[in-house]
C-alpha cells in the first residue's frame, strides 16, 4: 500500500565507504584522480626521483660501510667508514675512555626520564618531573666531571662530540625557559621597575649576535676578573647561551600571554587567586599551549646553534667531525661527515617538532570561542 | 573601622559605598556613587550602555580601582593593599558576561581550583562541595567535560557554581545572560532565582526587566556614571520618577 511501510529485516551496520584503504585506492584517489593530476604527479614523481637518485646511490647503494681504515673506501659512493672509525670521538669528543661509561649512564639516564616524561601512560609524572629537576642534574654533574665519589675528575675541556652538543642544548634549553617566563611576565608587569628591566634585559640579548655573546663570554669576561679566578669556558657560554635564548624565549611567551583575554585572569582575581597562582595556574598553563609551536621552534634553533661554541674553541659534536676531517689519513670526507652531522642535528630536531605536535594535539579541551 | 567590624553582622551592611568617582583617563565615569546593600538584599542594575553599571559592580571587587572614595566589603574597607583585596575578593563572588570559565580544566576542576589554592581545601572536599554546588545548578552530570564542549547556558551555570564554591557573601552578577540566545536565558535565571530565594546577597546588573520584578528588593538606574533612580521595583517599573528612567524604560519594554 502507497504510504505506508514497515521494515522486517533489520539493516547490518555497513563500513564507511571510504574504509578500504589500499595503498592503490590512495594513489587512485590522491595523485590520479583525473587526467590533469595524474599528469602532474608523474611529472612530480620524475623530478623527484632523477633529483633524489643520484643521492641515494651515492648515500646508500654504491656506498661502503665496512672496515676501519680508509682502504674500505672503493671511492664510488660515499664512505661511511669514515664515521665509523671515529664514532668514539664523535659521541665522547676527548673524554677519557676509562670513563665513557659514566657518559653513557647520563645518556641513559636521560633517555629513561624523557620517555617517562613525554609517554603519557607511564604514571608517577610528578616523580618523574622532581627527578628530572633534581636528580637528573645532580647525578649528570657528578658523573660527568667527576672528582667526587672516588670518581676521575674530567675537565669539560675534554669533554665533546654529541654528549657536549646534548649537554649545550638541554642546559640551555632547560635554563631559557623559566628565565624566559619570569622575564615575558615582568615585561608585562605593572610594576615600573620590573618592567624596565625586563625590556632592557630583552632587548639587549635580542639585540646581539649569538657569535658576539660567546665571544665575549670567552674573550672580554676574563678580562674584568681577576686572573686567580677561572671561570670554566664551558660554563660561560652556556650562560650565554641561556640567558640570549631567555630572551627570544620571553618574546614568545609573552606572545602567548597577549593571546589570553583579560577575562581569564579577571575570573581568577574574583575568586580570590594571588598573582602567582592565577600566572601559575590559568594565564601560563594556556599561553604556553598557545605557543608550543614558536617555544619548539625557539628549541629548534637553539639545538642548531649550540655549533656556534666551536668558535670558541668547544669541541661539539660539528666540531670534532671537522676535526676528523684535517686527520692526514682521512682527508677528503668532507661530505661524509658534513651529512652525517646534519643528519645528527636533523633527527634531534624533527623528533621534538613532532613531539610537540603531538602534545599539541593532547591538549585539546575542545573549541573555545 | 574597628568600630564597623566589632558590630553584629546584622548590622553591618554587606557592601557600602560612599562618594565614589572613577576616572578613566579624564573621562569621569562614576560620579558621586553613594549606595548600601543590605545582608539578605537583592538589587537589579540597569541604564543605558555605557552608563557605568559593568564599572561599578566591577569596583566592588576591585577588578577596577576607584580615585576618590570609600567601598566597605563586609565590614573591610578597600585599600591598595593586595592581601587585603584578595581578602575581600573571598567573600564576594563574581559571574560574568562571557562567563570566563578556564578552558584548559575541565568543569569540575573549574570549581575546585580556588578551594584548593586559596582555602587549601584537601582534594576530596573540594570535589564534594564542587559537586554538591554543580548539582544545584543542574549540571553535575556534565563535570567531567571542559568548558569548550559546553552550550553558553551550561557554561554561565558553571560559572555560577564555581563562584558559589566559595561560599561568598555576596554575589556579584554583570550581564549574566546577555551572551546567551534566548533558549537559554531561562536556565541560568532560574538557578539565579534559586539563588535569591535562599537568601543571597545579589548585585545584577542585567536587563532582564522580568528577572527585576520577580526578585529584585531594589532597582537602580544609572545613566552617565550616576545613580539616577532607585526604587523596589513596583515603583521602579509603574512610577518612574525622572524623565530618563521613564524613556530608558520605554525602549526597553517597548518591544
Ligand atoms: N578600560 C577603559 N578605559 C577607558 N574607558 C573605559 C574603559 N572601560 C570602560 N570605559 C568606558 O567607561 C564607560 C562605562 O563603561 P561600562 O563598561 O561600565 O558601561 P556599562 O554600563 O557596563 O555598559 P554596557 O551595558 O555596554 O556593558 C563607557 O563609556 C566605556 O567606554
Ligand atoms: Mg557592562
Amino acid at each position: 500500500m502507497a504510504g505506508e511501510s514497515m521494515r522486517d529485516v533489520m539493516i547490518e551496520a555497513r563500513r564507511p565507504p571510504n574504509a578500504h584503504r589500499g595503498v592503490v585506492k590512495w594513489l587512485q584517489r590522491n595523485l590520479f584522480n583525473g587526467p590533469l593530476n595524474s599528469v602532474v604527479s608523474v611529472i612530480t614523481i620524475s623530478v623527484l626521483l632523477w633529483a633524489l637518485w643520484p643521492l641515494v646511490q651515492w648515500a646508500l647503494i654504491q656506498a661502503d660501510w665496512l672496515g676501519d681504515s680508509r682502504q674500505a673506501c672503493s671511492g664510488e659512493g660515499a664512505c661511511w667508514v669514515f664515521i665509523s672509525a671515529r664514532f668514539e670521538s664523535i659521541i665522547y669528543g676527548f673524554y677519557p675512555e676509562a670513563a665513557r661509561w659514566r657518559v653513557d649512564i647520563v645518556f641513559a639516564l636521560m633517555a629513561g626520564l624523557l620517555a617517562w616524561l613525554a609517554i603519557p601512560r607511564i604514571p608517577g609524572k610528578r616523580w618523574a618531573a622532581i627527578i628530572a629537576v633534581i636528580g637528573f642534574p645532580v647525578a649528570a654533574y657528578v658523573l660527568l666531571l667527576g672528582g667526587h665519589f672516588g670518581l676521575m675528575h674530567v675537565s669539560t675541556r675534554n669533554w665533546g662530540g654529541l654528549m657536549l652538543t646534548l649537554t649545550v642544548a638541554t642546559i640551555g634549553i632547560v635554563g631559557s625557559l623559566p628565565i624566559g617566563i619570569v622575564l615575558a611576565l615582568g615585561r608585562r608587569s605593572n610594576m615600573p621597575l620590573v618592567r624596565a628591566v625586563s625590556v632592557v634585559f630583552i632587548e639587549f640579548w635580542r639585540g646581539v649576535p649569538l657569535i658576539t655573546v660567546l665571544f665575549m663570554a670567552s674573550v672580554m669576561l676574563p678580562l674584568f676578573v681577576p686572573t686567580e679566578v677561572e671561570f670554566d669556558k664551558l660554563l660561560r657560554a652556556l650562560v650565554g647561551i641561556m640567558l640570549f635564548w631567555s630572551a627570544y624565549m620571553a618574546e614568545v611567551i609573552r606572545g602567548g600571554l597577549q593571546a589570553i583575554p583579560s577575562g581569564q585572569d579577571e575570573a581568577g582575581k574574583a575568586l580570590g587567586l594571588g598573582y602567582w597562582h592565577r600566572m601559575g595556574l590559568i594565564v601560563l598553563p594556556q599561553a604556553l599551549k598557545l605557543v608550543i609551536p614558536g617555544i619548539v621552534n625557539t628549541f629548534i634553533a637553539l639545538f642548531k646553534d649550540t655549533s656556534l661554541v666551536l668558535i670558541i674553541g668547544l669541541f661539539d659534536l660539528l666540531a670534532i667531525i671537522r676535526a676528523g676531517l684535517t686527520d692526514s689519513d682521512w682527508l677528503g670526507f668532507a661530505t661524509e661527515g658534513y651529512v652525517f652531522a646534519a643528519l645528527v642535528f636533523w633527527v634531534f630536531c624533527f623528533s621534538m617538532s613532532r613531539y610537540s605536535q603531538y602534545i599539541e594535539k593532547r591538549l585539546q579541551t575542545g573549541h573555545t570561542d | 573601622m574597628s568600630q564597623a567590624t566589632a558590630t553584629s553582622h546584622g548590622e553591618t551592611p554587606m557592601i557600602e559605598m560612599k562618594g565614589l568617582n572613577k576616572w578613566y583617563g579624564d573621562f569621569h565615569v562614576l560620579r558621586d556613587i553613594d549606595l548600601t546593600v543590605k545582608r539578605g538584599e537583592r538589587i537589579v542594575v540597569c541604564g543605558p550602555s555605557g552608563s557605568g553599571k559593568s564599572t561599578l559592580i566591577r569596583c566592588i571587587n576591585h577588578l577596577e580601582s576607584h580615585q576618590q572614595g570609600e567601598i566597605v566589603v563586609n565590614g573591610m574597607s578597600m585599600t591598595q593593599d593586595v592581601k587585603r583585596i584578595e581578602q575581600i575578593r573571598r567573600n564576594v563572588g563574581m559571574v560574568f558576561q562571557h562567563f570566563n570559565l578556564f578552558p584548559h580544566l575541565s568543569v569540575l576542576e573549574n570549581c575546585c581550583l580556588s578551594q584548593t589554592w586559596v582555602q587549601k581545601k584537601p582534594r576530596a572536599e573540594a570535589e564534594k562541595t564542587a559537586m554538591e554546588y554543580l548539582e544545584r545548578v543542574q549540571i553535575a552530570d556534565q563535570a567531567y567535560k571542559y568548558p569548550g564542549q559546553l552550550s553558553g547556558g551550561q557554561q554561565q551555570r558553571v560559572a555560577i557554581a564555581r563562584a558559589l564554591c566559595m561560599r561568598p557573601e555576596v554575589m556579584l552578577f554583570d550581564e549574566p545572560t546577555s551572551a546567551l540566545d534566548p533558549e537559554m536565558i531561562k536556565e541560568v535565571l532560574d538557578v539565579m532565582i534559586e539563588l535569591a530565594r535562599e537568601g543571597m546577597t545579589m548585585l545584577c546588573v542585567t536587563h532582564e526587566m522580568g528577572f527585576a520584578k520577580t526578585v529584585a528588593d531594589r532597582v537602580i538606574f544609572m545613566d552617565q556614571g550616576q545613580i539616577i533612580e532607585e526604587a523596589p521595583p513596583e515603583t521602579f517599573f509603574n512610577n518612574p520618577r525622572s524623565e530618563r528612567t521613564k524613556l530608558f524604560l520605554s525602549q526597553i519594554l517597548g518591544h
